[in-house]
């Protein structure tokens, strides 16, 4: 039995195109390994399919051992960021047709965190340098009802509050990659997200935070964070918003700065 | 009822403070400094490379006239200090970015203010001391505009 179709169209799909596709993995198991290396693997796949696709062939067809992680698979979770043809990118949300499958499609862990297996990076540094901008809301009233807000005091920081943790932006960054200490864009998208909220009063702690030595002034505005972020936040404005707001002494004061 | 929420995570201590904050001034520094210099730079390549005979006029006299002019002592003197402090906290950053090895880093450090200052001090006092016909100058090795004796 047939299910049931529109009339006078037809129950199959137009047939997706298949492609031979080589993707080369930056594999290491720190067990057996000295250094890392690059395995290929030649694999059959559809204009459907994605980087994480593929990633899940290997793994579940051709070698087990391959190890990275995934949640969500949505571009939601934040949890596969990786370096794939030397771009930062989530695998869940880079299709292989939209890359040169006619070459090899090389896939490594992204840069500037120490590598732990295969595509898997220890996120502790991460983490650490979000938890030391005070990631919540700091506030010293206790309303009875929900603390109000204009729909233009919500839009200043709309773009910061995209952020999914992935890590994209901060391990794009050169500066970052030659100087672990620095915070790191990631964190200051997050610090921005509450300096520049109206219900906020800890702005001048994450600012003076921020003035620090590995603070916003080690940022040289290459703009890697911005190509790499995968919910399109514009990373390196968020950055110089932030900046203007120290030397200004006041976020309220920052002109917001075009994009 | 009521609950008492402790601070979350206050476990953050901030940096030592130093009184001066070197990094926000440098980063202000180059932007500064950077407008100037692009009117500095770009009237000394004209006026020396481009206007009257090109780059053909330039000579020990060329020179000479130059630095008879206070507007142009003073220009050379803004644009030594500008360029030269630019020029070295570009190079710092680029250290603080680069050198891993702590040691290595200090002694980076170290060379490029040594360098800075004796470049600083040369240069401010040729600028100030120029004197194209010293008095006691050996007869004949004085360029042929001096005032003859
Ligand atoms: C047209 C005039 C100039 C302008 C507008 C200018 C502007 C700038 C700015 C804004 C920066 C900071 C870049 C950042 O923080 O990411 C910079 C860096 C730098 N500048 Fe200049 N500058 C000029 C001339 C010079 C000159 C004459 C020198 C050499 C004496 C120089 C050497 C440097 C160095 C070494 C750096 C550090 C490079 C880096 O941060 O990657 N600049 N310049």
């Amino acid at each position: 039995m047939s299910t049931a179709t529109l009339e006078g169209t037809s129950s199959a799909a137009p047939e997706v195109p298949s492609f031979t596709v080589t993707l080369i993995v930056r594999r290491y198991d720190p067990d057996v390994d000295a250094e890392p290396y690059w395995q290929d693997f030649d694999l059959q796949m559809y204009g459907t399919d994605r980087v994480l696709d593929a990633l899940h062939k290997i793994k579940w067809e051709v070698d087990g051992s391959l190890s990275f992680r995934r949640s969500c698979a949505h571009g939601v979770c934040g949890s596969d960021a990786m370096r794939i043809n030397g771009r930062n990118r989530l695998a869940c949300k880079t299709l292989l047709k939209d890359l040169d499958i006619s070459k090899p499609i090389y896939v490594e862990a992204i840069k500037g965190l120490p590598l732990e297996k295969d595509l898997i990076v220890n996120m502790d540094p991460f983490f650490e340098s979000f938890k030391a901008v005070q990631p919540f809301l700091i506030a010293s009233s206790k309303p009875d009802k929900e603390r109000l807000q204009s729909v233009a005091q919500r839009e200043r920081f709309d773009d910061t509050t995209k952020c999914i943790l992935c890590a994209a932006c901060t391990s794009s960054c050169p500066v970052f990659w030659t100087d672990g200490q620095y915070f790191g864009p990631a964190a200051i998208v997050n610090a921005h997200r509450f300096i520049f909220d109206s219900r906020d009063e800890g702005a001048q702690v994450r600012l003076d935070i921020l003035n620090d030595k590995e603070g916003v002034w080690r940022c040289r505005t290459t703009f890697n964070c911005t190509d790499a972020c995968p919910r399109g936040i514009e990373v390196t404005k968020a950055i110089s918003e932030v900046k203007q707001a120290i030397l200004k002494g006041n976020p309220n004061k920052v002109d917001i700065v075009l994009g | 009822m009521t609950t008492t929420i402790p601070a979350p995570r206050t476990s953050y201590t901030p940096p030592k403070r130093r009184r001066v904050n070197w990094e926000k001034w440098g980063w202000l520094y180059m932007r500064v400094s950077g407008l100037f210099l692009v009117v500095l730079i770009f009237g000394h390549l004209f006026v020396n490379l481009v206007a009257g005979n090109g780059v053909r006029a330039i000579d020990f006299a060329f020179v000479a006239g130059k630095w008879a002019d206070p507007f142009w002592v003073v220009w050379d003197t803004l644009l030594l200090w500008l360029a030269l402090i630019h020029g070295a906290n570009g190079m710092r950053t680029i250290t603080n970015d680069y050198a891993h090895n702590p040691l290595l880093r200090r002694l980076i450090l170290l060379a490029i203010l040594a360098s800075t200052v004796v470049l600083l001090v040369l240069g401010t006092l040729v600028i100030y001391t120029f004197d194209p016909c010293p008095a006691n100058a050996v007869a004949g090795s004085l360029p042929d505009f001096c005032p003859v004796k």
